[in-house]
Formats: C-alpha cells, structure tokens, sequence
C-alpha cells in the first residue's frame, strides 16, 4: 500500500509526470502509424517502453539546462517541451520540422528547449555535453547538462574519455545509461565484461554506482532529481544506469525477433511504465478522471500537431544550400 | 621591429586572442605547464591560469568534444591536437559532429572553435607523426582549414580563426616552427579565404601552402638568379575558403601552373584546384596543370627517404624548368 501521508513526489508533480510520459508514448505511436502509411521514410528509432528515463528528466530539469540524446531521441525531444508537430514534421520531412528537414529523426535539435542534439554516431555526444558543462563551469552559471545514451554505448572509447574527463574537471552534468539490454540486436551481456554495463564502470572513474529501474517513474523522477542537484550544486557529475526494455525493435527495419517471447511479454505485460503509473496515481487516490481528461487532452494535441505536420509545405530545394557556414550559405571559394 | 618565431608566434597569438576576448580558452595535451611538445604555448598558463588553459588527458575525443559543447555555448575554444596525425583518433568528432552540426540543425547552433594541430614533415618521426592532412579536412563541408606559412601569418590569421563563427582547423607546420621573420606589429589581422604572393612573376604560377609555399618561394629565387625564368609564387594561406580569384588573375597572366603539395598525391589539394583551373580558366593555359606532391607513399623516417619523399626545392626548380622549356 501506498503511504499517501509520507509522499515526497505529490499529486501535481505525478500528473505533470504522467501526462509527459504519455505525450511521448502517443507521439512514438503516432510516429510508427505515420511509418506504415509511409508518411515517414528513413529510418527512426522509437523510445516506446522507455518514457519514464525521458520523462522523469523533462519534469526535473530546468529552462536553461542542456540535454544531449541519441538518435533514440523523439521522447528525450518532447520531454524538454519541443513541439510535436515540430519533431514529427522533421520525421516527415516537413517545413514545421524542427530542422526544416535537414536534419532528420536521429538528429532533432531544439536549443531553445536546451536539447542541443541527437546524435547518431555512438559515443561521441558524451563528450560534447562534457562541453556545455564546462561551459557552464567556465562562466560560474549553474545549468546541469544531461546525457542521454544506451548500455551498448558503454564499450566505445568515448564513453570513458568523457568519464574521466567530467570527472577530473568536476563538472556539472549528469550521464544517463538507458540499459534496455540490447544494443543493436546483440544481448549486452554477451558483449561485455561486467555485469551492469554503465554502473560496474563507475567506480573507474571514482563516481557512484547507481542502478535504477527506469521503468519506475517515481523512482527514475527522485534518481534525476538527486543527481541534477548535485550536478547543480558543483559536487559534480553522476552516472545512472537505469533499466529497461524497448517494446519495438532497434530501428523502423527490426522486427526484433532476436529477444525471446516471454521476456518481452514480462516487460509489455508487467513492466510497462506508463500502465503502471496509471494505477500508481489510482492508489494515490487521484481521481480517474482527471487522468482520463489528460489522456482526451494528450491524444488531441498529437491529433492536431499530426493534422498541421501533413498540411506543412515540404522544405524548399534551395535549402540544400544554407547553413553550412555561419554566413547562412555553402560557398567554400570566392 | 622585433624578430619572432613561428613558434613563438603561435602562443603570442593564442594570448593576444585570450587578452581580447574574456570567451576564448584554450585546452590540449601537454600545453600548460609543460608549455606544449613544441613549445609552442609557452607562458599562456603563467598568464592566463588553469581556468583558461587546460592541461588535457590523453583523449581526444574528449577534448574535440569538449571545446565542440563549449563552443555551443558562444565560448570560443582553441583546442590543441598535438600532432595532425592523432586526428585520426578523433575524427568523429571533426567530421561528423563539428562539421555537420550546423548544417544539420538549420543553422541553431554555431561551432566557432578553432583545433590547432603540429602538421607536416621534415622531422624524420616516421608514417604517423609527420603527416600532411590539410586534404583530410578539406573534403569535408563545414570546416575551413587554414595553414600559415610564416610568423606574421601565424599572428594575423589565427586572430581571424578565433574571431571567425565556423570550426577552423589551423595546420601549423612542425618544419617551419624555428622560422623567423622580422616583425613591425603584432596584433594583425588577415582574412581567411585571402592567398598572399611570396613572388612576383610572369611564366608561371607555382601554389604552395604551408612549408611547400616557402619551398616554392625559394625555387622562384634560383629560378630568377639561374634560369631567367620569372615564378609567382601563391601562397594559399587557407584551402578553405579557397581564394579562387587570385588563382584566376594568375593563371590569366601566366598560362602555366605547378601545385606543390606535401600530401601524398591521390586526392591532393592540387587535384581540385587543377580542375577548378581548367574549368575556369582552360582557354588561358599554355599546358597542362602539373602537380608536385609527396608520392603515394606513407612517409618514410631515415634523413635520406624523407628528404627525398617530401617535395624538395629543386624538385621544385626541375619542374618548373622541365614544363617551361621541357627539358
Ligand atoms: C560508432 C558507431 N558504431 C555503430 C553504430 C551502429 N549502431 C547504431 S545504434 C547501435 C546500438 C546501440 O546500442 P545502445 O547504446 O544500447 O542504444 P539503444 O539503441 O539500445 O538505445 C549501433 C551498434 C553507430 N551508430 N555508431
Ligand atoms: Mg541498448
């Protein structure tokens, strides 16, 4: 039973909770129909199964703070509060899109929001979110950067490089390990040496070992909650590893057939974040419908930002040739 | 009036950026205490403190990226890679992360970072510490890529890169860090994207950059005294943005060109500017465009290899006298 008299999290930051991690689950869903319609070409990479990482991240960091994420990255995008049309017009290739369609669903940007990229080459963005967070060093302001990334990420050179770095300079940032247990198609615990990929590696680099389940959004919320703090308050930077499943397969191409039946029945069936926050809030005595008007309100957000995503223009030809250069244009002679 | 150094060129640059502007700091391997593996950066830590240069561990990556996130924030990062060739360890980063993350995000963010790296031969340390990569970096869209031939450029164009708001690779040449010149006025500006004529002439364009200009200017020297043959000699300065124009007015007047260049020759610089020449400026040629390069070869340590990979000054001379008289 729940102890409502002892709740740390309360009902207004459980339903700010439960409504951004059922905008993402909508959106990914509304992502994969616009797939089969082929509506999206490309590939992408959805989050579904995974919200309660982005999620419990959107609702604890703070206008101003940086995040960093994958080309699993559609959520971690909606979570810093990114429009829907403008990450599903950059899925569709659109001029509403978030980069006008130049960048695509593994690269959604948002610097506005503070989503400073998605990045498809693995590894590499832990060590430029090393940067924002010196950044923020270096000017004595006090954003926390936040990295997101995958177990598989684990065993690139990068990964350790930035480690360190982050800290040996005692930087503010907060590295977020995604352990949903395969990399690509590969079971991580056939690829590598220790048991919990991120957090046995922790202590290389003298930080704490933190392993969480991310599927618990209340657990995930207090884990983000205490390492943004700590980022914040110039004790320096955190490594999470939280656990948890990816209901689809690796990409748009993945049917996912490497991963045993029962193991994802257990984790759609059982541990799915969002059914069970969906009776967690229930045992809180939070009315159902108030959860359901949340529910009405999501869908028709994705509904109309869907609607204006289809009707925005496709991006001009001429765009090709902007923005190579701070100059706006691509000219490399004179 | 005072005589410098290349090398000492390169930290007198650095601090007279870090002096102007509060955004610039400077990180790498080795650069701070110890003063750089070439000295290059000496007295910046004295003056500028741990803040604003940052002794580095031995990652690459993490530096690139870094100064890559520090630059997304408006800082403006000069970051050192010891030597050109350790690119190689981190160039992701450069390629697919500096380069494109401008374009990608419709211009959101900008990269204004400036990697300064030891290029070039003439040491005899071997394959993998004496590489020209000036070509590595210029086949990519979204950098620019600069490579100073002497002290007074050193000053003006490195002031330009830290200013400049796109990612600019600045190849400082190894051969050329105990190269002097007598020096008026330190803090100078010069435009990237603008050649600059070490020699005057009137039978043939000789394009250089980096020590292969200096190389250049020497032949022209030997060529007037000896061969009564008149070179201009253009020195690049940058390959990116490339100043096609100077190349032109040249190659109008003279109807003959010789690149030299120290990469290996598949896929040189001197390739596209060969075929930039012919498709602007075919009907002016007197002959065929030729190029001088290193052969397709990694570069060879003993004195006598080296020296006889990495076009010499009279390779240069031979050349030139081969085309223009064909002997
Ligand atoms: C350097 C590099 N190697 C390989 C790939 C191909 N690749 C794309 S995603 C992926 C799996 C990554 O697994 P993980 O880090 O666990 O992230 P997840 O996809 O599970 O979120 C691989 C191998 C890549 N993009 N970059
Ligand atoms: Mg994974």
């Amino acid at each position: 039973m729940v102890d409502k008299l002892n709740d740390d999290i309360g009902e207004e930051k459980r339903l700010q909770l439960w409504e951004m991690m059922l905008k993402l689950r909508l959106v990914e869903k509304k992502a994969y129909d616009l797939f089969l319609q082929n509506l999206i070409k490309g590939t992408s990479h959805l989050a579904l199964g995974q919200e309660a990482i982005a999620g419990a991240f959107g609702v604890a960091l703070k206008q101003g703070d940086y995040t960093f994420c994958t080309y699993r990255g559609h959520a971690h995008t909606l979570a810093r509060g990114s429009s829907i049309e403008g990450v599903l017009g950059e899925l569709m290739g659109r001029q509403c899109g978030l980069m006008k369609g130049k960048g695509g669903s593994m690269h959604l940007t948002d610097v506005d929001k503070g989503v400073m990229g998605s990045y498809a080459i693995i590894g590499a963005h832990l060590t430029i979110a090393n940067g924002t967070a010196l950044a923020s060093k270096y000017n004595k302001t006090n954003e926390v950067s936040v990295c997101f990334f995958g177990d598989g990420t684990t065993n690139i050179g990068a990964f350790h490089e930035a480690l360190n770095m982050a800290k040996i300079w005692n930087l503010p940032i907060v590295f977020v390990c995604e352990n949903n247990l395969y990399m690509e198609y590969t079971p991580i615990h056939e690829v590598t040496a220790v048991e919990h990929p991120a957090a046995d590696r922790a202590g290389a680099y003298d930080l704490d070992k933190i392993i969480v389940d991310g599927n618990d959004a209340d657990e995930m919320l207090r884990t983000a909650e205490k390492a943004i703090s700590k980022a914040r308050d110039g004790k320096g930077p955190s490594l999470i590893e939280a656990k948890t499943y990816r209901h689809s397969g690796h990409s748009r191409a993945d049917p996912g057939k490497y991963r045993p039946d029962e193991e994802v029945k257990d984790w759609m069936e059982n541990k799915d974040p969002i059914k069970n926050y969906r009776a967690k809030l229930l045992d809180f005595n939070i009315n159902e419908k108030i959860i359901s008007e949340i529910e009405e309100k999501i869908k028709d957000q994705v509904e109309k930002a869907t609607e204006i995503s289809m009707a925005s223009p496709i991006p001009e030809i001429k765009e090709i040739y902007t923005d190579v250069w701070a100059n706006g244009g691509s000219e490399w002679h004179n | 009036m005072a005589q410098l150094t290349y090398r000492a060129s390169v930290s007198l640059a650095i601090a007279q950026s870090m002096r102007k502007d509060q955004k610039v700091f400077f990180i790498g391997e080795d650069v701070g205490a110890a003063g750089g593996v070439f000295k290059a950066t000496v007295g910046l830590l004295e003056e500028f403190g741990k803040e604003r240069v940052m002794d580095a561990p031995i990652s690459e990556q993490a530096i690139l990226g870094a100064a890559m996130g520090a630059a997304m924030t408006g800082l403006r990062p000069i970051a050192e890679i010891m030597f050109s060739d350790f690119l190689a360890v981190c160039w992701d980063i450069v390629a697919n992360q500096i380069a494109k993350t401008r374009y990608m995000s419709d211009g959101q963010i900008n990269i204004p970072l400036v990697i300064r790296t030891a290029n070039g031969g003439g040491s005899k340390f071997g394959a993998q510490h004496s590489q020209s990569l000036e070509n590595w970096s210029m086949m990519i869209p979204g950098l620019k890529v600069v490579a100073p031939s002497c002290p007074s450029d050193v000053l003006g164009l490195m002031d330009s890169a830290v200013k400049d708001p796109d990612p600019v690779i600045f190849y400082e040449h190894k051969s050329l860090y105990a190269f002097k010149e007598e020096i008026e006025q330190t803090d100078i500006s010069i435009p990237i994207g603008e050649a600059n004529t070490l020699h005057e002439g009137k039978d043939i364009t000789i394009i250089g950059l980096a020590l292969m200009a200096q190389r250049a200017k020497e032949a022209a020297l030997i060529l007037k005294d000896k061969h009564d043959i008149n070179a201009k000699v253009i020195d690049l300065r940058s390959l990116v943005p490339l100043d096609l124009q100077t190349i032109k007015k040249s190659v109008i007047d003279t109807g003959h060109v010789l690149t030299v260049e120290e990469n290996p020759r598949l896929c040189g610089w001197g390739a596209e500017i060969s075929s930039l020449i012919s498709e602007h400026c075919f009907k002016n040629l007197k002959g065929p465009v030729t190029r001088v390069t290193t052969p397709h070869v990694p570069l060879p340590s003993a004195d006598i290899l080296e020296d006889n990979t990495i076009p010499s000054v009279e390779l240069i001379v031979n050349e030139v006298i081969k085309k223009l008289k064909g002997e």
